[in-house]
């Protein structure tokens, strides 16, 4: 647990690579290459070339015009390269798509924010069995996948009247995201001092003060975290959004996407487009964030 | 975000008297403040949990009207059920066939990865995108790539043994792409979850390793596997977790085709349910999955001695 909040300073990532980047130059040439190790670097270079190849293919062929994607060189450069495919796309709804999707994951991460960060500053510090018991629930709630219960789901959110809005997505979708949020969080806010906690309260200040004034400022990084986990859920979630809602104006990226494929059918080119399309938030939004989100995955393994 | 139950409170200092003392009692919350969350969590998953099991015995049950207990009707059919055992098969081969494919990979490149490269950020902002990307873009992805007439399949296939290029369409390869995409999707989450467990390594055991004569490979062997089991369980109950009920990639890629090849539990789930109209079965399939993964999950992290919360420092 407490590795979660170590790893996620990314103080403690840089620090090695600095210090290695020092000894590099002072250890001679034999023993660096007794250090290295080709087996995985080649390993980790084949992989590379697995993940770039259908990236590429990906932007390369939804520049192709359908028919010369139809004569199957998607690894060549597009010869006639065409935003055609794009406008295309942009034209059957991708705004509106894209719009669902924002409020979809806003709303998430606010749901998850608002609900989980008093729920784990009560777990780490009221006093009990209780506390333990209620983090237990959550714990039992990692093993329960998505897919499993959408049946229920699905009957309990037509009897609630939810069905078919956007409320039939984002409320499971943030349900779902809350226990991986209450773990690191409770790991995070579980790292704050104990003295901290005292001088506020010898000074009489509330809980509702040390949440605010204390535990937030200092829980930053997690709740960073924790924002990217569920953004990434609800952003790219399928199942919820297949099953929960039905027409058009509810649709999302996921959902859009999925009927945009069959809409198009044999125009690959126009496939790909809408799919770099929809990939185009996320990726310029982890390239700027990327520090964050891999620190916070790399703490999942801690021991 | 280990798996394991946590310590249900931080250690406490022994009591103090004055201020101290006090000061523990004042300012705590109520754990009403829990309640909100706990209530919402419970409403949207652990509700729809217990709900599932109420209708797993509610037989032949299609939404029309309300449903009724009949008894174990469900159970009973899913035991007999031959294409549901199929599905089993499948599903366990294509759990195992993941965790084969993905654990050895982002072990080996996670350890590298922790060490000390050139040009690790650059590699890594291109090697993490597939963590971004959603599973349905990555299933249409591929399903483009992978179509035999105008796909990189085409030019591909022969390579492996499909000269038609039409991979998906037989058994075998379907399955053998499932295992892919999934590892092409997750490699790089594992990968990451390896390379921080790495770094926590203590550098003090490989240099006395390097002092005893140990080379890469022995090192690797006794300090680094060993060090990083609990890593490795982790890693294995999300990924076995995370297969076992695996639903996107089937559904878009292969439909469970061809024919009812690559129908996972998951999916007859879905069939079952929004294809057929029978909850109740459904339920009872939902149920069961439930069932095996939790168990699968449990019996990992026990025979890994995982849930003991042994340190894997022990003895330093």
């Amino acid at each position: 647990m407490r590795r979660v909040a170590i790893v996620t300073s990314t103080r403690m990532n840089t620090d090695p690579e600095l210090s290695g980047r020092a000894t590099r130059r002072r250890r001679p040439l034999r023993a660096r290459l007794r250090r290295a190790n080709p087996a995985a670097g080649l390993a980790s270079l084949v992989w590379l070339l697995i993940v770039v190849v259908p990236v590429y293919v990906m932007v390369n062929a939804s520049l192709m015009p359908q028919g010369e994607a139809l004569g199957g060189k998607l690894l060549e450069p597009a010869a006639h390269a065409t935003f055609a495919n794009y406008q295309l796309v942009l034209r059957s709804g991708f705004f509106h798509l894209l719009l669902n999707n924002v409020i979809v994951t806003v709303a998430t991460i606010a749901i998850v924010l608002v609900l989980c960060v008093p729920l784990a500053f009560a777990v780490v510090r009221a006093r009990g069995a209780r506390a333990l018991l209620v983090f237990r629930v959550f714990l039992l709630g990692l093993a329960i996948p998505a897919p499993v219960i959408i049946v229920p789901l699905y009957v309990m959110v037509s009897k609630f009247g939810l069905y078919d809005s956007l409320w039939a997505i984002i409320l499971p979708t943030a349900a779902f995201a809350m226990p991986v949020t209450l773990l690191v969080l409770v790991g995070t806010m579980r790292d704050i001092s104990e003295e901290l906690y005292e001088s506020m309260a010898i000074e009489g200040a509330s809980p509702a003060r040390m949440l605010v004034s204390l535990v937030i400022p200092l829980s930053k990084g997690g709740i960073s975290t924790v924002s990217v986990f569920a953004g990434l859920a609800a952003w790219n979630g399928l199942i919820f959004p297949l099953i929960l809602t039905q027409s058009p104006q509810n649709q999302v990226l996921t959902t859009g996407l999925w009927n945009l494929s069959s809409e198009y059918g044999v125009d690959v080119p126009a496939t790909l487009a809408a799919l770099t399309l929809s990939a185009i938030p996320m990726l310029v939004l982890y390239l700027a964030a990327r520090r964050a989100l891999i620190s916070g995955v790399m703490g999942v393994g801690g021991k | 975000m280990t798996l394991a139950a946590p310590r249900p409170a931080p250690a406490r200092a022994p009591r103090r008297r004055g201020p101290g003392r006090r000061a523990a009692r004042v300012g705590r919350p109520r754990l009403t403040w829990a309640l909100p969350g706990l209530l919402f969590f419970m409403l949207f998953a652990v509700v729809p949990m217990l709900y599932s099991l109420y209708l797993s015995f509610c037989g032949n049950w299609g939404g029309i009207g309300s449903a009724h207990l009949v008894g174990a009707v469900d159970w009973q059919r899913l035991v007999d059920d031959s294409t549901i055992r199929q599905a089993t098969r499948l599903t366990i081969e294509l759990t195992v066939l993941s965790w084969l494919f993905q654990t050895p990979i982002a072990l080996l490149i996670g350890v590298w990865a922790a060490g000390r490269q050139r040009h690790r950020a650059v590699l890594s902002a291109v090697f993490f995108i597939p963590l971004v990307l959603s599973s349905t873009a990555i299933s249409l992805l591929f399903k483009a790539l992978l179509d035999p007439n105008f796909g990189l399949a085409h030019a591909i296939g022969p390579w492996i043994g499909f000269s038609d290029g039409n991979i998906l369409g037989s058994p075998n390869g379907a399955l053998a792409m499932l295992v892919f995409v999934g590892g092409w999707q997750f490699m790089p989450f594992h990968t990451l979850i390896y390379q921080g467990g790495a770094r926590q390594v203590p550098q003090m055991l490989y240099q006395a390793a390097e002092i005893d004569g140990a080379g890469r490979v022995a090192q690797f062997f006794h300090i680094t596997l060993p060090q990083l089991r609990h890593t490795i369980t982790t890693s294995s109950v999300l990924m076995v977790v995370g297969s076992l009920t695996s639903f996107e990639t089937v559904f878009l890629l292969t439909a469970g085709g061809p024919g009812s090849a690559t129908t996972t539990l998951s999916f007859a789930m879905y069939q079952n349910a929004f294809a057929d109209f029978n909850y109740g079965y459904a339920s009872a399939l939902g149920t069961g999955l439930v069932v095996l993964s939790t168990l699968l999950s449990l019996l990992m992290v026990r025979f890994t001695g995982f849930g003991s919360m042994r340190s894997a420092r022990e003895g330093m």
